[in-house]
């Protein structure tokens, strides 16, 4: 995978599904819509702030609540690269693997602030702090997730498989 | 070394001989389930890979309860996506106008969930089909599209956390103070990424409606599963409904855990969740003075006809305050009828509730309920995060059905003993 620099938004623990993208625009499924109402019940200027490559940074238990992959599509489509916590709740971690946005868990996640410039190495699993000057490891990625991201998300995964038992109705 | 009831479960749909915490499976799903808004895109993803036919069209249901009775045209366009596939891949478990409910109310009404099963749902409140002895867990729409074309999900095995209550409940605790006690002791994610696996006295006690209660709430402390030990009251509440023949697994006692935790369940007052965080609790004795503007009873938490008893008994003779509204939700359409029946619509409507069809309505911040700037609610939900039934600076206070009753007669924060 690339690695890029972008600017940190930074957040609390126990960041929520509602958060994320708030229940009153889960009529829709459109990335756009959701991008442009991505965190806005935690900071209503995200969205008009947030620039392709940034990355977003927070506490633990990130993404608790609903399983709405609403919350992950919100996030990819605002343009985050990617995020970085000290903790994810489980169906969020899931979400984010399952349709390719890359999260790194990661215990230091606290000492990037926001406003800093972090550079992020996915194949190392390093978060480059260029404000702080600091080096920061990620936990690794299990390689059954890592082999999801390299077939491309779970589905194409999946129509890997259905290809090869080639089912009927 | 024995296994959890977890890893039995998982262990059988994995095709293997046992499973230990950590390890990554891929294991057969018995149900797959899907709602108004996460099935569209499990379907546009479906689609996209060019997979023609479910798995099985008895194993994959699709419930739109939670925009439902459609509020807005893009609800309905959403509900209009999910019914037209639901024809045309002619699926046995499709519900909708007078046969809707609240997903999770639902499957085990209609026993399309059975103990020893195992399966997902494109909802975190999967999770409450634990309750009967079965596997169940949130996932996200994706694994719900895979889940549909091949009838497989991956899965980490996880470590369990037991919880045991020993004693006898004091009067007026169910099982939604146990589960609120539980996440205010352990945290909002005290048990991520792990099984919940609720035992003891208190637990064998309860009934099916309050262990629904406890393991719809297991993912509120971060939970994959919560489950129960099935008994004769599983048994008897499967009887006449189970669609398929139900496996009953129970945990060996040499099992392993990743802690064992235990309470004395007499101590357990009745709990309140304050705002904006389901393990801010604190017992109804240490409440304090807080107005209340709205009461809502009902959801997958609570809406079952056992709690819209316990709300009746509260109200009986009883009016809302003034300030007041509380909104009443059976959440099926068996529970309101057997809610009509019993007499407890006019209980309610004498009490000055408004009564919504079966649906999720305000618990999520839908429709049908939602709270204005700076207003508070009392509900029998599980969530009370920042803007989560309505405007962001309004509030949820999370309680028991007799609780949000008594709170709503009260006006404030109340227990039914202090009425
Ligand atoms: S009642 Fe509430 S928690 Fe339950 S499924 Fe509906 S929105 Fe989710």
């Amino acid at each position: 995978m690339e690695s890029d620099k972008g600017k940190a938004f930074r957040f609390g623990d126990d960041v929520d599904t509602d958060l994320i993208i708030a229940a009153r625009y889960l009529n829709t499924s459109d990335p756009a819509v959701l991008a442009s109402h991505c965190m806005e019940d935690a900071d209503p200027s995200f969205a008009g702030k947030v620039r392709a490559g940034d990355v977003i940074v927070a506490g633990k238990n990130f993404g608790c609540g609903s399983s709405r992959e609403h919350a992950p599509i919100a996030i990819k489509a605002a343009g985050v690269r990617c995020v970085i916590a000290k903790s994810f709740a489980r169906i969020f971690f899931r979400n984010a693997f399952n349709m390719g946005l890359p999260i790194l868990e990661c215990p230091d996640a606290d000492e990037i602030a926001d406003g800093h410039e972090v550079e992020v190495d996915f194949d190392r699993g390093e978060i480059r702090n260029l404000t702080t000057g600091k080096v920061h490891q990620a936990m690794p990625i299990p390689p059954f997730m890592q082999e999801l991201v390299a077939a491309g998300g779970l589905m194409a995964h999946v129509k890997k498989k259905l290809a090869e038992s080639s089912p009927s109705c | 070394m024995g296994m959890t009831i977890t890893e039995k479960i998982l262990a059988a749909h994995a095709g293997k001989k046992r499973v230990v915490p950590g390890e990554l499976i891929t294991a057969r799903v018995d149900v797959a389930l899907g709602n108004d808004i996460t099935a569209p895109i499990a379907i546009d993803e479906f689609t996209a890979i060019g997979a023609k036919c479910v798995f099985d069209r008895d194993r994959v249901v699709l419930v739109p309860d939670h925009f439902t009775p459609n509020k807005d045209i893009l609800s309905a366009m959403q509900v209009k996506k999910v019914r037209e596939f639901a024809k045309a891949q002619g699926l046995t478990h499709w519900y909708e106008g007078g046969e809707a409910g609240v997903e999770h109310v639902l499957l085990p009404e209609k026993g399309i969930v059975v103990p020893g099963d195992l399966v997902i749902g494109a909802d975190s409140h999967t999770c409450t089909y634990g309750a009967l002895g079965a596997f169940a867990t949130g996932v996200g729409s994706t694994d719900l599209a895979a889940a549909m074309a091949t009838g497989e999900v991956w899965l980490k095995v996880p470590e369990t956390l037991k919880f045991v209550f020993h004693g006898k409940l004091a009067p007026w605790v169910e099982g939604k103070d146990l589960i609120l006690h539980i996440i205010g002791d352990i945290g909002v994610d005290g048990a991520l990424y792990m099984a919940m696996e609720f035992t003891g006295e208190a637990i064998e006690a309860l009934s099916m409606a309050g262990r629904f209660t406890m393991a719809n709430m297991a993912i509120e402390a971060g939970g994959k599963n919560g489950i129960c030990t099935p008994d004769e009251k599983t048994r008897e509440y499967v009887k006449n409904r189970a669609l398929r023949k139900p496996v009953y697994y129970a945990s060996d006692p040499d099992a392993a855990y990743a802690r064992i935790i235990e309470y004395d369940a007499a101590k357990i007052e009745p709990t309140v969740a304050f705002p904006h965080l389901p393990e801010n609790t604190r017992p109804i004795s240490q409440v304090g003075d807080v107005t209340i503007h709205q009461a809502v009873i009902g959801s997958c938490t609570n809406g079952r006809i056992e709690d819209l008893r316990t709300a009746a008994s509260v109200l009986k003779g009883r009016k809302a305050h003034p300030d007041v509204r509380l909104i009443v939700i059976p959440t099926t359409p068996a529970v309101y009828r057997q809610a009509m029946d019993e007499g407890l619509l006019a209980t309610f409507l004498d009490a000055g509730a408004v009564i919504g069809p079966p649906t999720c309505g305000p618990c999520l911040g839908g429709h049908m309920g939602i709270l204005a700037e700076g207003e508070r609610a009392v509900a029998t939900t599980n969530r009370n995060f920042v803007g989560r039934m309505g405007h962001p600076k309004s509030e949820v206070y999370l309680a028991n059905p007799a609780v949000a009753a008594a709170s709503a007669v009260a006006g404030k924060l109340a227990g039914p003993e202090d009425l």
